[in-house]
Parts: C-alpha cells; structure tokens; sequence
C-alpha cells in the first residue's frame, strides 16, 4: 500500500514536470507529434526505472559515510559523498549507453522506435533529479525502483497531454510573437494548475 | 547541432565587432532561454525568489565560463566518439566545485537552491555551448561566448524571480515593497506563475524583435 501510496504520489502529486520542472528541455523540444512524444516518454521511463535503483546501490555501498564498511572496518569513517555528482552522472552517461547497445542488439524494432531519443536522455535532468532527491528521502531499494519508474509514468503522461494539445493547437490562431514557445510554455502552466487538484490525495 | 566555426583573424584587437558581438547576440536576439529553449530544467525551480536566483545565475556564469574554456583548451585532444562523457566530466566537477563553495560559505541558499545546484550539470546551456561553440572555437573566444550565453540566462531568469517575488511575496531580495495591506498572490509562488510569466516574458521578447517560430 505504501509503495501504491509512493507511485501515486510522484505521478500525480511531484509530477517531474509541473511540481519540479524537470526534463524541461526535451520536453518543450520533443513535444509537437504525440508518436514521438510516445517514444522518448517510454524511453525515459525505461531509463529511470533502471537508474534509480542503480544509483541507490551506488549510494548506499561506496558514497555514504560508512558505507564502505563492507570493505573493512577501518573504512567506517570515511564519507564520499562530495563524489555524488560525478558518479551518479557516469552512471547514468554509462547506462544509456549500455541500454542503447543492448537494445541495438536485441530488438532492432524497438531499437528503430526508442533509439534516436536515448541518446538525448544522459542529459535529460530528470534522470539526475530523480537520483538526486532519492537521496535526502531515505528510500529503501524497492522504493526507489517504485519511485523511478512512477516519476517516469508522470513525466510520459505530461509530455503526451503537451503533444496532443499541441497537435490540436495548429488548427487555432495564436498571435505570431506568441507561436510555439511561449504559448507552449502557458499551457505547460495551466497543466499545471490543472495537476494541482491531485493534491492532497492518498490512498 | 550544428557547429558554429567564426573564422578568426591573425592578429585581432581584443575586443573588435566579431567578438563583441559573441558576447551581445545571445542577451537578445539569440538569447538561450527565450530563443534557442535551453536551459529551462534547472532554471524555473530556483526563481521564486531573488536571492537564490542571483545565487544560480552566478554559479552557472562561473560553469559555463570555466567549461568552455577547459573544453576550449582541450578540443583537439578530446576523441570525437567519447566527448560527450569527456565534458559531462568536465562539467561535474567545476559543479562540485560550487557546490562545495555555496555550502561552506552561504549554507542557507544552499539549502534552497538544493538539488537543483547539481543539475547545473544536466543544464542544456552548458552542454550547448560546448558542443557547438568550445569544440570549435578558441580559448578566448570561447570565454567571451561563455558570458554572452550566461548573462543572456541571468537576465532572463532574475526578471522571472523579480515578478514572482513582487507579486508572489511582496518583497524584493526579502525586503517588503508592496504596502502590508496587499494579499500575497499564492499562484506565484507555486510551479504555475513561472511557467506563465516565462511564457509573457517570450511573448514580449519576440513581439519586440520580430522573431517567430514555424508553427
């Protein structure tokens, strides 16, 4: 119930895109056809559930102030954690990368329908910003697989609610200054008013 | 992207109209935030106040800067089918750097800007201009675009800060300005108000310059 409760929550409630403008860039950028939209989401999604978990164990093992005990005690006292960026950015850089190659080699359909997104992801912050605020919410391991594939649930719902509006939004007349940005960029805001109303639910 | 190559004179005052205008372009008419839309992850969640986007914006100025010009200095070094670890690399490091320096020194904006420091290094401002301008360019060039690129993001986001403090707060870098009788505006302070007063903010920028997008 906790884990529904937590997958809810960062769907709807910290949605990645409204609550925290994460993936900001590739959101506003990949966002005028639904099918591609489609794509990259699953993509990011995918990513997510996968590095989450990964920069956990990255955390919790080597990063945190004792966790290099399992080497031995005289590393209790040791704390890597000023290394968080650099590592939590290779591992995400790596994995992508890895992904690519294992999808390349395995299913060239899906290969043909995610591929040219992956390697738009590495640099896609809500990658980093998730594995980021894992860490100062003290997630279990589970969690943090529940929370990364739901953040990535959020931000594919956000990014093909933006594409299907602005597939519609071709047929109205918006003042030419106003055209693609900053009109996207309104409606990304009254999105987000419209998510505000999930505030507050829980099961 | 494509790779902007600007042919570089032999011998070149330090400040002729090429290079003046690497550091004007991007504060107006190819600004990074409104124009090119980079940069925009990291940006919005720090403005609702203006003392922690001052506090952004200098910490990106000092990335980009630094980034550019490692990168600059490196850009025959670096193999071609590596370099995007190569610059995250780069990038993350000069982040820990800030990072490090923002909570030894201002550990109360630390703690607001939080998070959003170490996405510095997922910002798509950085990592654009390395690859289309760093890459190719020299050192002191480069430098000089570093600026262009970061001021053109630092105004941009202060005035999106200086509306959501007024109305949102009442008060500008904490200090009340709007008489106490006024009702803080809540729609400000939350996510909504940035993405609206950045959308009125392009909005005004291109009515102005006359730039418009394809539909």
């Amino acid at each position: 119930m906790d884990l529904l409760n937590l997958a809810i929550k960062s769907i709807f409630i910290d949605n990645m895109v409204f609550a925290y403008f994460l993936g900001m860039c590739s959101y506003l950028a990949v966002s005028k056809k639904v099918d591609t939209a489609l794509g990259l989401g699953l993509a990011v999604t995918f990513v997510l559930t996968i590095t989450v978990p990964l920069n956990w164990l990255v955390y919790n093992y080597i990063l945190k102030e004792g966790a290099l005990t399992w080497l031995g005690e005289q590393y209790a006292g040791v704390s890597l954690d000023f290394l968080t960026y650099i590592l939590f950015i290779a591992v995400v850089a790596s994995t992508v990368q890895l992904v690519e190659m294992i999808i390349e080699k395995f299913s060239p359909s899906l290969y043909g329908s995610l591929g040219i997104f992956l390697p738009l992801i590495a640099v896609n912050c809500s990658i980093l910003g998730a594995a980021f605020f894992m860490v100062p919410r003290e997630y279990s391991i589970v969690e943090a697989g529940v929370y990364g594939f739901s953040s990535g649930i959020g931000w594919l719902i956000a990014i093909i609610a933006l594409a299907a509006i602005r597939e519609k939004m071709k047929y109205s007349n918006v003042p030419a200054p106003l055209r693609g940005l900053g009109i996207t960029f309104i409606i990304t805001g009254l999105m987000g008013l419209a998510f505000m109303s999930f505030m507050g639910i829980a099961l | 992207m494509s790779t902007e190559t600007v042919a570089a004179k032999k011998s070149e005052a330090l400040f002729s109209k090429r290079r003046k205008a690497i550091v004007t372009d991007p504060l107006d008419d190819d600004n990074p935030v409104t124009v090119q839309v980079l940069g925009i992850c990291s940006a919005l969640a720090v403005t609702s106040k203006l003392e922690p986007t001052l506090v952004m914006s200098i910490a990106v100025t000092f990335v980009i800067i630094f980034s550019n010009l490692i990168v600059s200095l490196l850009r025959n070094a670096i193999p071609q089918r590596i370099r995007i670890i190569v610059q995250l690399g780069i990038v993350a490091s000069l982040v820990i750097i800030v990072d490090q320096v923002l909570k030894a020194y201002l550990y109360d904006v630390s703690k607001v800007v939080g998070v959003y420091v170490g996405l510095i290094i997922t910002n798509c401002i950085v990592m654009g201009r390395l690859e289309a301008f760093a890459m190719a360019n020299k050192p002191y060039d480069s430098i000089l675009d570093g600026l262009g690129s970061s001021f053109g993001y630092a105004w941009v986001i202060l005035v999106v800060a200086f509306f959501r403090e007024l109305f949102g707060s009442g008060t500008l870098f904490d200090i009340r300005v709007l008489p106490e009788a006024y009702v803080n505006n809540g729609l400000m302070t939350s996510p909504v108000g940035a993405f609206i007063i950045i959308g009125l903010i392009i909005w005004v920028q291109r009515a102005r310059n006359g730039y418009v997008e394809e539909a």
